[in-house]
Order: C-alpha cells, then sequence, then structure tokens
C-alpha cells in the first residue's frame, strides 16, 4: 500500500523528522488560508498522486504570492499528471500541498528498506539527492552508501553518522541528519513499511536538515496491525477492478490485452501469462484466486475480468492440489451462466478431481472448450479471440 | 536417500487443531507421513485426528522424538511459531502460513542465526520426497519417486512441473517449494547444496519468479560447483514493472529483478531453459539425452 507525501510527512514529523510547515489543500480558496497561514513570500504547490517524478510532470510549481498560489492550485487540481511512474494514461490530481519555500544548499538521497540478502532492513544513502536513485545505481554505484540494521537494537546513531559522512555532511549538520535517520528508522519499524524514501532530504542555507519529499510502501501483510495507516488508502489512487477485486481476496492486476486470465497459484498465473504470450495473444490480466477458492470466489473473479470491455476471451488454468477441480468447473459453469458469459472461454483443469472437473464441464451443455495441457490452452485461446477479431 | 524428509521423519504440525491444520495432517497420514503430535496452546492432553496434543513444541519434541514441524499457524502468530520450533532444537521447520508481516521474519532469521533449525518457507507448499514423506499441502498423487529433483518459488508452478514429470515416467526424489516471500528460510543455494551431495537426485528443475536477485545468485553457484544438469523457467516474463505479482517477492524494481536478466543468468551458468512452463519436462529429458 502507498501513500500520498502529505500523509508520509504525517507519519515522519511524529516520529521526530524535521519536515517543512503546510498544508494540503482542493481548492484556489483552501490553498491561500494554508499559505497565509505558513507566511513568507514564497510557497511550494505540489500535486498529490501516489508516483515520483511529479516536478517533471508539472505537479510541483512555485509561487511568490497567494494570488499565485490559488491560480497554481486551480491549474494542478484537476490536471491529468504524467509521469514516468504513472504511465502514458497519467493520474488525476486531487489534492495539491501547500508548503513552506526554503533555500536548499545541497540535496541528499536516503531510503530505508527491506534487504533480501541481509534478510535485514538496509538504510541506503547518496550526494546524489533529487535525482532518480536508479539511475545513480546504474551510473555511479560507488556514490550509494548502505549499512544493513540488526532489528535486535536498531539502527544505531554510530551507524546514521558514518552515513552522514560518507555522503559528505559536514559539522552540525551531521548530528542533525542523524536524528531525522533515527526519525526515519522509527517511522519505518513502528509503521510496518516494505520501503521509505526521502528524496531530496536537503540541507538549507541555514543549516537545517529537511524532509523535503517523502515517499513511503507499507507491508500489505502488517496492514492488519496499522490500523492508522490503512486511514490514509486513497482508493481512488487504486484501479477500481483491483480494489474490487482485493475485497473478496482475490490478486488481481490489470494489464493491457484482451485475454482475461483466471488461475490459482501466483506463480502459475504469471506463467501463464508468459504462456499466452508466447503463442501470440496478450494476457488482460494477472489474476491468482488462491489456495482455498470456492464456487462464489471464481463467480467474483469472472465478474472482474469482464468489467475490462478489452476482455475478447478468457483461458482457465486450475492445478488442484488443496482446490478441488470439480469444485472450479462447479463455479465457472455458474459464472457463465449468471453472467450470460459470450466470449471464447477455454478451460485447463489438473490435479485434484481432475475428471470430474472435467464431465462437469463436458455435461453443463455450455460452450466451453477443454485444454488437456498448459500448450494446447494457450493455443485455444488465442486462435479463438483471433478467430472472434475477424 | 532424498533430501531434508525421509520415511524416518517424524512430524509435529503446529496449529493442528485449525481447519487449516486438521486437513492437511489428514492427507499427509493418508500418504504415510509419520506424523507424530500436534500443538495448539491451550489444549495440551487432548487428542485430535488420533494423535497426541501438546501445548508446547518442547514438550512436544521431548515427548515424541519429533525433529521436524510444519506450521499452520494464522500470519499474526506464525512468526512466533517458528522461533518456537527452532528453540526445541527440531532439524527441519517448514512454514505455509502466507501472510506473515516482513518485519517478523527479519526477526526470525535474526532468532536463528547460530541455531541448528533449518526453515524452508514461510509462504510454501512444503516438501515432499513421493513415497515416503509428504509435509505440506501439495497434492500427493500426483508424484512419483524418482531422480528429480524439483525446487521452485512458487506452489502451483510446482505442481505443474511435477505433473509433467510423472507423465512421462520421470519420478522425483524430492521436491521443495522455498516461498514467495522475500524474507525466507532457505533459498536455492541451500537446496541446491543438499541436491548436488544427493546420490538419488540426478538433475533438476528450477523453477524462479521475477525479483530480486536469488535465480542470478543460484547461477553462479551453479557455474561455480553444481554437478548435476539443471533446466529452468523463470515465470514473469510478461509483468510489467512496478506491480507485485501476487507473491510479496513478485516485484520488478529498478531495472533488477527481469525474467530476462534471470534466464541469461541461468543459460550462461549451462542450464538448460525452458521458454514456456508446458516445456519442463520435455526440456530436462532432452538435455538428458
Amino acid at each position: 500500500m502507498n501513500i500520498h507525501e502529505y500523509q508520509a510527512k504525517e507519519v515522519l514529523k511524529s516520529y521526530g523528522v524535521n519536515t517543512l510547515q503546510g498544508g494540503v489543500a482542493v481548492t484556489p480558496d483552501e490553498a491561500a488560508t494554508v499559505a497565509n497561514k505558513i507566511g513568507g513570500s514564497i510557497w511550494v504547490v505540489k500535486a498529490q498522486i501516489h508516483a515520483g517524478g511529479r516536478g517533471k510532470g508539472g505537479g510541483v510549481k512555485i509561487a511568490k504570492s497567494i494570488d499565485e498560489v490559488k491560480t497554481l492550485t486551480s491549474e494542478i487540481v484537476g490536471m491529468n499528471l504524467i509521469t514516468h511512474q504513472t504511465g502514458p494514461e497519467g493520474k488525476i490530481v486531487n489534492k495539491v500541498l501547500i508548503e513552506a519555500g526554503c533555500d536548499i544548499a545541497k540535496e541528499y538521497y536516503v531510503a530505508l528498506l527491506v534487504d533480501r540478502a541481509t534478510d535485514s532492513v538496509v538504510l541506503m544513502a547518496s550526494s546524489e539527492g533529487g535525482m532518480d536513485i536508479e539511475e545513480v545505481a546504474d551510473k555511479t554505484p560507488e556514490l550509494i552508501h548502505k549499512v544493513a540494521i540488526d532489528p535486535a537494537v536498531g539502527l544505531m546513531p554510530f551507524q546514521a553518522r558514518d552515513i552522514a559522512f560518507k555522503i559528505g555532511m559536514t559539522g552540525k549538520v551531521v548530528n542533525k541528519a542523524v536524528k531525522n535517520l533515527m526519525g526515519l528508522y522509527q517511522s519505518f519499524i513502528k509503521s510496518d513499511c516494505a520501503m521509505a524514501e526521502i528524496n531530496p532530504l536537503v540541507e538549507t542555507k541555514a543549516g537545517e536538515v529537511i524532509a523535503l519529499d517523502a515517499k513511503f510502501n507499507f507491508d500489505s501483510n502488517a496492514l492488519y496491525r496499522q490500523k492508522n495507516i490503512v486511514e490514509y488508502r486513497d482508493l481512488t489512487e487504486e484501479d477500481p477492478s483491483e480494489v474490487e477485486a482485493s475485497k473478496f481476496d482475490l490478486a488481481f492486476i490489470k494489464l493491457d490485452g484482451n485475454i482475461g486470465c483466471l488461475v490459482n497459484g501466483a506463480g502459475l498465473a504469471m506463467a501463464t501469462m508468459d504462456i499466452i504470450k508466447l503463442h501470440g495473444g496478450n494476457p488482460a490480466n494477472f489474476l491468482d484466486v488462491g489456495g482455498g477458492a470456492n464456487k462464489e470466489k471464481v463467480k467474483e473473479a469472472f465478474k472482474i475480468i469482464l468489467k475490462d470491455q478489452n476482455v475478447k476471451g478468457i483461458l482457465v488454468n486450475i492445478f488442484g492440489g488443496i482446490m478441488k477441480c470439480d469444485v472450479i468447473a462447479e463455479g465457472v459453469i455458474a459464472a457463465c451462466k449468471e453472467l450470460s458469459l459470450t466470449a471464447p472461454l477455454v478451460v485447463r483443469l489438473a490435479g485434484t478431481n481432475v475428471e470430474l472437473g472435467k464431465k462437469l464441464l463436458a455435461e453443463s451443455g455450455l460452450n466451453i472448450i477443454p485444454a488437456g495441457d498448459l500448450t494446447e490452452a494457450a493455443e485455444k485461446i488465442v486462435n479463438a479471440v483471433k478467430e472472434g477479431a475477424n | 536417500m532424498a533430501i531434508l524428509i525421509n520415511k524416518d521423519t517424524k512430524v509435529i504440525c503446529q496449529g493442528i487443531t485449525g481447519s487449516v491444520g486438521t486437513f492437511h495432517t489428514d492427507q499427509a497420514i493418508q500418504y504415510g507421513t509419520k506424523m507424530v503430535g500436534g500443538v495448539t496452546p491451550g489444549k495440551g492432553g487432548q487428542t485430535h485426528l488420533n494423535l497426541p496434543i501438546f501445548n508446547t513444541m518442547g514438550e512436544a519434541v521431548e515427548k515424541t522424538g519429533a525433529n521436524a514441524s510444519v506450521v499452520y499457524v494464522p500470519p499474526p502468530f506464525a512468526a512466533d511459531a517458528i522461533m518456537e520450533a527452532v528453540d526445541a532444537d527440531l532439524d527441519l521447520v517448514i512454514c505455509i502460513t502466507e501472510g506473515i508481516p516482513v518485519m517478523d521474519m527479519i526477526k526470525v532469521r535474526k532468532f536463528m542465526a547460530g541455531k541448528k533449525t533449518r526453515l524452508i518457507g514461510p509462504n510454501c507448499p512444503g516438501v515432499i520426497t513421493p513415497g515416503e514423506c509428504k509435509i505440506g499441502i501439495m497434492p500427493g498423487h500426483i508424484h512419483k519417486p524418482g531422480k528429480i529433483g524439483v525446487l521452485s518459488r512458487s506452489g502451483t508452478l510446482t505442481y505443474e512441473a511435477v505433473g509433467q514429470l510423472s507423465a512421462i515416467g520421470m519420478g522425483q526424489s524430492t521436491c521443495v517449494g522455498i516461498g514467495g516471500d522475500p524474507i525466507n528460510g532457505t533459498n536455492f543455494i541451500d537446496v541446491l547444496e543438499l541436491y548436488n551431495a544427493d546420490p538419488d537426485t540426478e538433475a533438476v528443475i528450477m523453477i524462479g519468479e521475477i525479483g530480486g536477485t536469488a535465480e542470478e545468485e543460484a547461477a553462479e553457484y551453479i557455474k561455480r560447483e553444481f554437478k548435476k544438469p539443471v533446466t529452468c523457467f523463470i515465470a514473469g516474463a510478461t509483468a510489467p514493472p512496478g506491480k507485485r505479482m501476487g507473491h510479496a517477492g513478485a516485484i520488478i524494481s529498478g531495472g533488477q529483478g527481469t525474467a530476462e536478466a534471470k534466464f541469461e543468468a541461468l543459460q550462461s551458468a549451462g542450464c538448460s531453459i525452458a521458454r514456456s512452463p508446458a516445456d519442463l519436462a520435455s526440456t530436462l529429458k532432452n538435455s538428458l539425452n
């Protein structure tokens, strides 16, 4: 789960990380109120969407008067912001964050993430703040510094200090950075983050250290114990069909092809997408119905797949382990009848109770194309969709 | 001989009285696994599926002589259950539970450092040595005893490989699902080392996924030390970057973890590559001829 910058800053602030004075606004008048409250003569208006690269996309602007704050807010709220992370379709901006301006002397990159190699949380930092960190990692990996954190004691000040020196901080700034890094670590641990990034962490001309931007991603497995974080969820930032799927505990991701997929198991679901592509087709989605799927769940899965207007055919691929093929077959039959399915449907069943499942499908009187193995299944659905298009 | 488990492995089920634990313990007993008891705190002294129930792992191990456990405990309590099993000095703990917070798993890994227990999973189908011992949720009947090791991050895709092998008469030595989580107990290399030393395993099918660099590291190990033929498939060649494909570990981020990079690394390590998940067994068979 992702949250907005202004929400991430609320979390950071509560753990002692230094952020700029600011507030969120939807209308120009709200923006003016926030700006007046902040005071000063320069403000930054920042689009709040769940994607990076907002500045380059025109979603972050500087205002030098309250009138300009209002004008920029009215321009940015409602705009379709396209960045390298939103995809070509972009994202509609619903809110802006108004913040005080600040005199930046230097920009740094800091992040915490879960590292598979060391089985621990790792603090990663670079002198190259404000840049695309992936590019830095690619071109100048020596400028990225990392330290693994022992979960028993947490991030120690000496580790944070060492990192601060390594990214080129000097003097009093170092201790200020340490305080911010310790706060970032507490935010990360206490709220079960998967990734927390401050890019840039800035050093101002007055020698302050401030988190100028913040991006948090949370471990979805831990949301059950993070009620405050769950409150931050913004459903308008998520794909509606993915939100719907999550209600039924289905792992669903929309893709841009035309063959709907219904599979059990994440690995097999990915492999099913891959084999469709290998045979010249294009998957419309990733969908894992999970291990304990029943008739209802299969029906809901069909509904979600069919909401996508691009879907011209469906491939069901089930390898029954715990899941029994006859139960899946019943679900498929019920879904076909209830939803009056007209698009071609190929069903491949294997594993537990496979013969019973196949028999149910064959006797259903429905136009279901059976397939014995993966290759046959992929070929049949790709051909059926092609024929339908002619 | 097989690896990890065999007909003499004595297994305790943690979370045996829950519906999932009950179902799979029953299946394991029917398969012939030596289930020797279960643990459900507060239900010690009772029996379930004709097996004795204990309050703690320590007690269960003391009374039954178990050397392995399987964890079906719900996610909020699973890390605790794993650590309890580790503390009871078992050789092997297999955690099936899906959805354990990653922070909990980091603590588990730290707790396990320097201890003898091996953890498989979490979020995995388990381990099976066909005809001898089944610990986990895989359908037993698709397996056949034989000489092929099957090693995978995914559950149903493992079944796919096993189904294909059995269909052409190639049995399996031991099949290991290491699970789809970013932080887990056992990685590809750990299992490959065991296969390398196992005279009963003649060749291996290894199934990876997008995300992380475990497959690339396995490729380096295979190139360096592995003596047996390996056939590989990586799921997720068509997955877009930045989208988590079901498994918490299956995500392409920062240009890392793509299927292409993994295929390339494994191919250059001398592995046979199945581009299609339908060709796992046939690719392996061809590589042996």
